[in-house]
């Protein structure tokens, strides 16, 4: 496969996923990755949780990426979560001012991982949520999911995926608020109370 | 017991063979490694038993995933792409240049988009704390890289062919030599992580990874193709390697796909 046959807009087969494996923990974690919100915002959210596997034991080396908008509900386009020293090549990591909206953490040896970021805004009819994006040795291909954040009734039940859902698969995706601000979520990759995880068409 | 090669090279083979019948019974090819795939052992407790639920995008184009996290500049340094390049010394091993295009499936060029890769030293071993493989570590590399596609979609590294690998997945597994790439496109639904291979490694039949990818076709996209044309005079040997991005973005609804 020298050249990628591009004449058939819509059919050129795309490249395979293959898993994360073990030996990412040096290449793709950045400092203060899980450190969303800028520096006293008003508006930060704590969501945290473990990763679980089938007999419920929590994953050492799971890797989640989480994308959510603004408060507002808009979309960052701000680059910079990673921003770099041009002198020493050394992760400075975000300024501390600027949203860019993109966390990425590792799960410590407890399999846990938690998030700062600001409080989702709705995007249209759905319900405000971040989007979640998770990979571990072991999952060959990524799996999506998303972290409802409580607050407004009317929204979650009018959310179009939620609806869709039973209550039990539907209970899956809503953090729960451990106190102001602090939500726990947990995902679970496979058996009892697995979490419901997405494709998109 | 202690799995062997025979009994992983068994269960390959019938995972082909029910891919093959579900082909041959007019189901869809299937691009991308099914989650549950038992000849990689750690897949059997990490995959989902309920199906995903599908989400049409073209219903709503306000989809937080139909949007993608953005980097710049300030994210990458100048001798990111060249990971011969990080330490004070060169690193042991052959140098090679790996570039290509990312593109979506439209065949457009996807640009400024973020490109990471990691990988083994020449001896396959990764600069990891928890790597049991005692193959010596080269001060002279760490094996971490990454670029921004340009304008055409284009990236270049430039780095050291990495080793093969022993693994537990039974006993005498090899990994064939790869390069893990992760790659954003501008909707989070295209989001990739793989792994690029070198060709004609004899190792291929008996990776459970890669021959998690069942169709033929597929799993020869995850193979690079030698071209002298980007062998680099007195320097490096030359790999192209095309991405395509799967996952819907915002132009399909555009266009009423």
């Amino acid at each position: 496969m020298t050249t990628t046959d591009t004449s058939r807009p819509g059919t050129v087969p795309p490249t395979p996923s293959q898993t994360v494996g073990p030996f990412y923990g040096y290449a793709l974690p950045f400092r203060g990755g899980e450190d969303v919100a800028p520096l006293g915002h008003p508006d930060t959210v704590t969501v945290h949780g473990y990763v679980t596997d089938g007999e419920g034991r929590p994953l050492p080396d799971a890797l989640l990426e989480v994308w959510g908008p603004a408060p507002d509900g808009t979309l960052p386009a701000v680059d910079g979560s990673m921003r770099r020293d041009p002198a020493t090549g050394a992760v400075l990591g975000r300024n501390g001012v600027e949203f860019t909206g993109f966390g990425r953490v590792q799960t410590d040896a407890d399999g846990h991982w938690y998030v700062r970021t600001l409080r989702p805004g709705a995007r249209g009819g759905n319900a405000p949520y971040l989007s979640v994006c998770v990979f571990a040795r072991g999952l060959l291909h990524h799996l999506f999911t998303r972290i409802y954040v409580p607050g407004d009734d009317a929204a979650l039940a009018g959310d179009p995926l939620l609806s869709r859902l039973e209550d039990e698969r539907r209970a899956t995706l809503i953090a729960a608020e451990e106190s102001v601000g602090t939500y726990r979520f947990d995902i679970r990759l496979q058996g009892e109370g697995e979490t419901v995880f997405l494709e998109f068409r | 017991m202690t799995l062997t090669q025979h009994d992983i090279d068994q269960e390959i083979a019938a995972e082909r063979a029910a891919y093959a019948e579900r082909v041959a019974q007019g189901a869809p090819v299937e691009h991308h490694p099914r989650r549950d795939y038992a000849p990689y052992r750690s897949s059997v407790l990490r995959h989902p038993k309920q199906p995903l639920v599908a989400i049409d995008v073209r219903k709503d184009p306000e989809l937080v995933e139909l949007s993608s996290p953005a980097f710049g500049e300030r994210d990458i340094t100048e001798i990111d792409n060249d990971l011969t390049r990080q330490h004070t010394g060169e690193p042991i091993g052959e140098r090679i240049t790996v570039s290509g295009r990312l593109l979506d499936r439209d065949g457009r060029p996807v640009r400024g988009q973020l490109i990471e890769i990691w990988q083994a030293n020449a001896a396959g071993r990764y600069a990891h704390q928890r790597e049991q493989h005692d193959a010596p570590l080269d001060p002279n590399f760490t094996g971490v890289g990454r670029t921004l596609t340009d304008d055409e979609g284009r990236y270049h590294f430039t780095t050291i062919q990495p080793g093969p690998y022993p693994w537990r997945n039974h006993l005498n597994a090899w990994r064939p030599a790869h390069i893990h790439f992760s790659v954003f496109g501008t909707a989070f639904t295209q989001r990739l992580v793989t792994q690029m291979y070198f060709p004609n490694d004899p190792l291929f039949p008996y990776d459970p990874i890669l021959q998690s990818v069942t169709d033929d076709a597929a799993r020869q996209r995850l193979v690079a193709t030698y071209d002298h044309s980007l062998s680099v005079p007195e320097f490096s040997l030359g790999y192209r390697w095309d991405i395509v991005l799967d996952g819907p973005n915002a132009t399909w609804m555009e266009e009423g796909r």
